[in-house]
């Protein structure tokens, strides 16, 4: 982990409002490991005292570049970098995807950005097996002939069917198991919004599958310090307990990963 | 002309007067690769308690304007838990570890800090009477003065370590608590604590935090600490802990002026984890500029 003054090299919108900043960071982007993150200091918005986390959807010598969207006043104050500026960065942070285990087939399942946590794990696994992608439209799946540049089979749905298949991810995912999967066992990388994970690690749990789930929380400090960015995972007593998405996560096997039981909602404390 | 930045707080011998304040550094190891904490005044750690505790549901916190809020609700991993997860590593450094102690009673509280005094290698003890976000009773500690004095003297019968309550901000007289801390025998007195608030997300109607309500830290409060600072140092003789949205060395030194004779980067350490190494920089520049020799030349130098 190391803190460093970056350099934007280039920064462009790609599409649907989403952005690619690529950036010289020499001291951090050799170090980067497949689904690990960045926590950015956004320049000119000195109001916001919390640094906001990305993932690194790619690393080229000492080079980085994360892929964002537009969601709110940090990301807007990040779109005005400009080629010569610099942020300041701390990474590479948190645990990210493992290895392919021997003789698996690797599933990548990615929502809307989610994408950009895959894409190095997408470029260093030996094997290239098949990708399914959702986004809400068309203009939420990203990098399509990357992907399949580098090899894989990638399959496309979009709620609104102006893409692909119509539908959500699972739609393409479940008959694919059920018909193309075979007797291959694959192993699973995922990355999106939280319903899309659990439907993947709901799949995993019951065929017994291997299946790495990319956490996207609020995050405070990014180095394990605040607390803020605990998801509950099993003890190995019975029980739960919190883990940080920083340190111990953001990538988590489904099984360490502990559900509340249906129909119990969580008890918030009272003041 | 060379400047001496070291100081003697309630008898703890720190290098500089700057400090990390609870809650905004972990334990120590997780700033580890980004700090050197040995150039630090004093690492305090985040609060402790008796048992292990879990802490609250998430969201925990919520970025403000100028600020955050948190209510983390002081997850740790109790006494025992703490001495044999991190004092191995933090005794191998060389700055003062003060532990920041809450607990759920005046047993609790003397208990901790009596279990804290056979342990080598602390410094000293930040007493915790005003977490907002414990519905345990810590915070009607802080701001209840008899009860606020019974904890002190509780806490005080218990350890020979130097004391530092640590102050809520939100009584109605500062100089009160601070001339009770004064009394009971605390070795300094250390504020603000983060200043209860609330925010809500007005789409969903729901508070941003799951406990509703939480702390408030970051340059949003600093005027006020400043202020508080001001009147507590005013009340007494003990050294003042000045702590409040300090992340730069002219925040510090508005706290020096005012009366604190040393400072705690807190929220700060998230914006940049090098803030106190700036901050111990600039206030070395500082006093050279000014032609002083000492932090102590500074501390109270208000001009009124």
């Amino acid at each position: 982990m190391k803190q460093e003054h970056a350099e934007v090299i280039e920064h462009q919108p790609i599409q649907g409002g989403y952005n690619l900043l690529v950036m010289h960071a020499p001291g951090i982007a050799p170090d980067v490991r497949p689904g690990q993150f960045v926590h950015v200091q956004v320049p000119h918005l000195n109001e916001c005292v919390l640094r906001r986390p990305f993932s690194v959807f790619k690393t080229e010598g000492q080079r980085l570049a994360i892929l964002y969207k537009d969601v709110g006043k940090g990301t807007r104050t990040l779109g005005n970098l400009r080629p010569g500026e610099g942020l300041n960065l701390i990474g590479p942070l948190g645990r990210g995807f493992p290895a392919l285990q021997e003789g698996l087939y690797p599933v990548l399942v990615a929502g809307g950005y989610g994408m950009a946590a895959l894409y190095q794990t997408a470029r260093l696994l030996p094997v290239k097996g098949t990708a399914f992608f959702g986004g809400r439209t068309g203009g939420d799946i990203l990098c399509v002939s990357e992907f399949e540049n580098l090899g894989w089979d990638v399959r496309i749905t979009t709620e609104d069917g102006s893409l692909g298949q119509a539908g959500r991810v699972t739609d393409a995912l479940d008959p694919w198991m059920k018909n193309e999967l075979g007797s291959r066992e694959p192993e699973l990388f995922a990355c999106g919004p939280t319903g899309m994970l659990n439907a993947v690690a709901d799949r995993a749990l019951e065929q017994g599958w291997t299946a790495w789930i990319s956490m996207d929380t609020n995050m405070g400090c990014g180095v394990g310090a605040c607390l803020t960015c605990v998801v509950k995972v099993h003890d190995g007593r019975g029980g739960w307990s919190w883990a940080r998405s920083c340190r111990e996560g953001p990538v988590f096997e489904c099984r360490e990963l502990f559900r509340e039981p249906a129909n119990v909602t969580n008890r918030k404390s009272m003041p | 002309m060379h400047v001496d930045l070291s100081i003697n707080l309630g008898g703890i011998r720190m290098k500089n007067p700057v400090m990390t304040a609870s809650g905004t550094f972990g334990y120590g190891p997780e700033y580890a690769d980004l700090v050197n904490l040995d150039t630090l005044g004093a690492i305090v750690v985040k609060g402790i308690c008796l048992e292990p505790k879990t802490g609250n549901e998430p969201p925990r916190t919520a970025e403000v304007a100028s600020g955050m809020l948190n209510a983390i609700g002081l997850p740790g991993p109790g006494v025992d838990g703490f001495v044999r997860e991190y004092m191995p590593f933090l005794r191998r450094h060389d700055v003062p570890v003060i532990v920041n102690i809450w607990g759920r009673t005046l047993e609790e509280y003397a208990e901790v800090a009596a279990r804290f005094s056979d342990v080598e290698g602390i410094a000293g003890l930040e007493i915790n009477v005003s977490c907002p976000n414990i519905k345990e009773g810590s915070q009607v500690f802080g701001t209840h003065l008899d009860l606020f004095r019974k904890v002190l003297d509780a806490v005080r019968a218990a350890t020979p370590l130097p004391l530092i309550p640590k102050l809520a901000p939100d009584v109605s007289n500062i100089a009160d608590f601070a001339r009770a801390a004064e009394e009971s025998g605390a070795n300094a007195v250390s504020l603000i604590n983060s200043f209860p608030a609330m925010a809500i997300d007005i789409k969903t109607r729901k508070p941003r935090l799951a406990n509703i309500t939480g702390g408030l830290s970051g340059p949003a409060i600093r005027p006020i600490a400043v202020r508080l600072v001001w009147l507590a140092a005013r009340a007494v003789s003990i050294p003042v802990v000045g702590i409040g949205g300090i992340s730069s060395p002219e925040d510090a030194l508005e706290f020096l002026i005012a009366g604190a004779s040393a400072v705690a980067v807190g929220t700060a350490n998230f914006t940049d984890p090098g803030t106190a190494g700036r901050v111990i920089a600039g206030i070395e520049t500082y006093l050279r500029e000014a032609g002083h020799q000492r932090v102590d030349d500074i501390v109270g130098s208000l001009r009124i």
